[in-house]
């Protein structure tokens, strides 16, 4: 086999070395009548050849964002990946590492990540972030076990526009450790908070798009002794809205799939949790910091480590152990490619393009519902299902149907003035 | 270092002294060695309910995570927030960086720990 | 090195090249060296896997385009849960956790939903000793309390302490075997008969799972549900840490408790089925690190069933070849059979010279050091697992650097303790950085 490569002679001298004269030998401790007689029915191997014409043939069995014009978001967002990105997360020296546990030695992705931890908190305006988490719903999951954790309170409330994939794995996490988790307006915050409430989950931009005001809020659930915990599913927002520390979120809970990694059919991307100081002791999953060595030359180390599982062991928090340093590292280079200046212009254009798509689509017989959106909104039509089929036939994906006749349509910056148009008039050509 | 004579010894490795009506507890030369650089002092709230033998406090080094116990049963009087700024205090000089003062439910309960002797016979059985 | 901002905010495409290029150098990774990081399987990784993820009919999906425009995506998802379900025995596998903790959290919440479910009220979950580290607090963050059950002196689990601690309030045990010493629990059958006679389950954590590819089915020792590593055993890369991928497997009583949704054929058609009754929910967003199952799966399909055997065998193989080396030279607690890995300890090292030095001083020779201090009840544990895409050379290169480390301690112990000499940076200070944290740079 291609990726062994050991000849029979090594293989017989090794056996000798070892002690025994067959390999089976070496599998006396398992027993009999476990031993498998018979090659397990996964098929045979195939040569390079044949391997990449079978996955390629899969891989041409959907239709990828080249071939259908998407105007979809809802958690994953189809941006530009600059070339540079791929061209750092190929090196073998990154993709071909494990952890960081010797720093001595892992000194690359040690600084990437302290250079991530450090974008994160100048994006959100925290006090520290962490190496990564596995995803925004897994991060806001663990964000509310962390409060959960730190204030010793079991309520949590959530306000209702949150993105189901999230609310899901919140109840998963609440369900498991027996948390009353609650859906909550955020007019009507003030019933459904209290002395026992350890947080309110809000995101922003909301499920359906609209930008919150949230300083009052934050304001209202800070006095109860609550946290605010910010999260948000569209990095790319950053670069056009207020900052999360600004408007007065303990914590931030993100997925950061807009910053250099592709949609990849949901996975892999990354989340992040970032927070105030006052919780660095409870923030979960690996932090860089940095420090000197024994000469003097600074240098960066995994630190605080004994928050985490594999120290604090059945007394942790979290049990995070691998997080999704690879695509946090696509994320680093995508930030540092397009720069500050950058990040504000695409974010614009997304607004822009958005806010045209919104326009256009109001001149046709299509209701606009949400206001003050970032880069995606709500829109009404009666027969909104029939619509996306029939849209589907010419090549638009058009949005993600919240009901039978409300769709959440996204536009981002790879959504041209060009292609609003055809839309528009595809939509002119059913109506 | 030798244990002072001044004071009552736990098996945890904790020290015990009287001040007034209060009791101050920190922890041995023994224990700070075992721990190794200490990093990081979690204390507990002041009016706290402890009970004897049961967690107090907690202490991290960059590879470990330890309880510290309490020796009698009372109530968290005071606490060292010095500490938290400066955990290297306990490994530098363990016996003059107290971590709680405890007000005592039976102050009978301090008489029964270990004097100084007798925790030197404790800890040197402990090293064979 | 300076940091990114340090050279500005707004930089140009070749300045961030060079940024990050040269930060590359000072990272080590398995394409430029040995990396015999215990239980971590760091194996190399077909280069064909990435190609194939990079393919846009993969990386251009949106996870929630209509699942008719994603068939090839569902497809290759299907394929990969049936030769899961067949390397292991399960009855079905769910793709989504998105490491090996998060399969262990999925596990532990299918086995409470299961004892939910009939009303049984168990608080405790065993965890053997000689367990993967991750296991104590993936049991407590589910609200069990984690009961340890101590190794006996062959490396197995005590049957006497697990027969008395095994009572009626325990949801079951979570086993790593091949264990963390690399041993094959001699009593597997046993420990689940007892866990099972009292109505409990067997967690089974498959980091270990390249000692048995083709070998023996999981389900068949009797374990009841398990997550795999595909950045270990199936030969994705790590990425530094992550992302991995954790698919979790269950016997047939357990599949109405996996995650939400599951992949189903009906007809022609692929789809996902939400309809899963007694489902713990979800784990993470969407379906999992999709991008890592195209790596797994193409793995599997280019070494097929007479390949994944030998990948077992030979990595087993390596690794008694070299315990077989190296125990001449240093202390082998537990000498028996291994399988993938096996554990050393540095209580024969002389002048004081610990397990820290002698994994400092490999990295002078070239060599990632193995896993140290783990597991724990091994004093200055080295825990080596060589996989099987070592060559011979390459490990006898090893044991060479291994036994001339010893001779240092001897002769000159001062050229170890100060180790490693031939890196970016000398020893760090990691009191300095959690007792002064600096997380981040400001402006």
């Amino acid at each position: 086999m291609r990726f062994i490569p050991h000849s029979d002679k090594e293989k017989e001298e090794m056996l000798k070395e070892a002690g025994v004269a067959t390999i089976n030998e070496l599998f006396k401790d398992i027993p009999k009548e476990v031993f498998l007689k018979e090659e397990l029915g996964i098929g045979k191997g195939l040569s390079e050849i044949e391997l990449k014409k079978h996955i390629e043939e899969l891989a041409a069995k959907s239709k990828s964002a080249k071939q259908l014009k998407l105007f979809l978001g809802a958690g994953c967002y189809n941006h530009f990946i600059p070339s540079t990105v791929s061209a750092i997360t190929g090196r073998s020296e990154f993709y071909t590492a494990y952890t960081p546990y010797q720093p001595e030695i892992s000194q690359g992705m040690l600084q990437a990540i302290y250079e991530w931890q450090s974008y994160i908190c100048m994006l959100t305006e925290m006090d520290l972030a962490n190496a990564s988490m596995y995803d925004g719903a897994s991060a806001t999951a663990e964000a509310m076990m962390m409060v959960v954790h730190a204030t010793k309170r079991k309520k949590v409330l959530f306000a209702k526009e949150l993105n189901p994939e999230y609310r899901a794995v919140l109840q998963t996490y609440a369900n498991s450790s027996n948390l009353e988790l609650k859906e909550v307006a955020l007019e009507e915050l003030e019933k459904e908070i209290g002395d026992n409430t350890a947080c309110l989950i809000v995101q922003n931009p909301n499920y359906l798009g609209k930008v919150e005001e949230l300083k009052a809020i934050s304001e209202q659930v800070q006095g109860k002794g609550a946290a605010l915990v910010v999260a948000i599913a569209e990095a790319l927002s950053l670069g056009f809205l207020d900052t999360p520390g600004n408007y007065g979120a303990d914590i931030v809970a993100m997925d950061v799939q807009s910053f250099g990694n592709p949609m990849g059919f949901g996975g892999p991307a990354a989340g992040v949790i970032a927070c105030k100081d006052k919780f660095k002791r409870h923030i979960p999953g690996r932090l860089v910091g940095k420090t000197v060595d024994s000469e003097g030359k600074e240098g960066f180390v995994l630190t605080l480590q004994a928050r985490e599982q594999h120290i604090r062991r059945e007394k942790a928090s979290c049990n995070i152990c691998s997080n999704q340093a690879l695509c946090a590292l696509a994320a680093t280079v995508y930030l540092a490619t397009v720069g500050e200046k950058g990040l504000k212009e695409i974010a614009k254009q997304n607004n822009e393009n958005a806010k045209y798509l919104a326009e256009k689509l109001n001149g046709t017989d299509i209701e606009l519902e949400t206001e003050n959106f970032f880069n995606e909104f709500v829109v009404k039509t009666q027969g909104a299902k029939q619509l996306q089929e029939k849209l589907l036939k010419k090549g638009f994906v058009f949005g993600y149907a919240l009901d039978e006749e409300r769709v959440l349509v996204t536009a981002t910056e790879l959504n041209s003035k060009d292609e609003i148009d055809e839309l528009i008039e595809a939509i002119g050509e059913l109506k | 270092m030798d244990n002072p004579e001044d004071r009552k010894y736990t098996k945890g490795h904790e020290w015990a002294k009287k001040e007034g009506e209060l009791i101050v507890v920190g922890i041995t030369d023994f224990a700070q060695h075992a721990l190794t650089d200490i990093v990081f002092v979690e204390l507990p709230e002041k009016g706290k309910e402890l009970e004897k033998g049961k967690q107090m406090c907690v202490v991290e080094s960059v590879k470990s995570v330890s309880d510290i116990f309490a020796p009698v049963n009372g109530e968290v009087a005071e606490v060292n927030s010095e500490l938290e700024n400066s955990p290297e205090k306990l490994n530098q000089a363990p016996f003059d960086s107290w971590l709680v003062k405890i007000k005592p439910k039976d102050p009978a309960e301090f008489d029964s720990l270990m004097s100084s002797q007798q925790y030197n016979e404790y800890v040197a059985g402990l090293e064979h | 090195m300076k940091l990114v901002f340090e050279k500005g905010m707004n930089l140009s495409e070749v300045e961030v090249i060079r940024h990050y290029s040269t930060l590359s150098k000072l990272n080590f990774g398995v394409d430029f060296g040995f990396y015999p990081l215990g239980s971590c399987t760091m194996k190399y990784n077909p280069k064909i896997n990435e190609d194939m993820a990079k393919l846009e009919g993969f990386t251009l999906l949106h996870p929630l385009q209509p699942v008719s425009t994603a068939q090839g995506a569902l497809e290759l998802m299907h394929n990969l849960e049936k030769m899961l379900c067949e390397i292991c025995g399960f009855e079905r596998f769910s793709l989504q956790p998105a490491a090996g903790a998060n399969g262990e959290l999925t596990g532990i919440m299918i086995i409470q939903a299961y004892f939910r479910k009939k009303r049984e009220n168990r608080s405790k979950i065993l965890v053997p000793d000689s367990a993967h580290g991750t296991n104590p607090a993936s049991v407590s963050v589910c609200g069990f309390e984690a009961v340890e059950i101590k190794s006996d002196k062959d490396g197995n689990i005590d049957l006497g302490e697990l027969k008395e601690k095994m009572t009626e309030d325990v949801a079951g045990i979570m086993i790593t075997n091949p264990n963390t010493l690399g041993l094959f629990d001699q009593n597997i059958l046993e420990v689940c008969k007892i866990v099972h006679e009292k109505g409990g389950l067997v967690y089974g954590d498959g980091a270990n799972m390249n000692a048995m590819l083709g070998i023996c089915k999981p389900k068949e020792l009797g374990i009841d549900v398990m997550h795999l590593n595909l950045h270990k055993s199936f030969a994705t890369p790590h990425g530094g840490g992550g992302p991995g991928s954790g698919p979790v497997g269950v016997i047939k009583e357990l599949v109405e408790f996996l995650p939400i949704p599951l992949i189903e054929k009906k007809g022609e058609e692929y789809v996902f089925n939400y309809e899963n009754e007694n489902s713990i929910g979800k784990l993470r967003s969407f379906y999992g690190n999709f991008g890592v199952m195209v790596k797994a799966y193409t793995y599997l399909k280019a070494i097929g069933a007479e390949g994944i055997r030998e990948v077992a065998e030979i990595a087993v193989l390596n690794a008694n070849y070299l315990k077989e080396k190296l125990k001449k030279h240093y202390n082998l607690p537990f000498d028996r059979v291994c399988q993938h890995e096996f554990v050393l300890d540095d209580s024969k090292m002389p002048n004081g010279v610990t397990t820290n030095d002698i994994a400092k001083r490999l990295m002078d020779y070239g060599f990632h050091p193995p896993t140290v201090y783990f597991p724990l009840i091994v004093h200055g544990a080295l825990m080596i697992e060589p996989t099987e895409t070592e060559t011979k050379e390459t490990l006898d290169e090893f044991a060479n650097a291994m036994i001339k480390i010893k001779e240092e301690a001897e002769k000159n112990p001062e050229i170890v303790k100060g180790a490693p000499h031939s890196t970016p940076v000398k020893r760090l200070d990691a009191v300095k950085a959690a007792r002064e944290p600096n997380l981040r740079w400001k402006p």
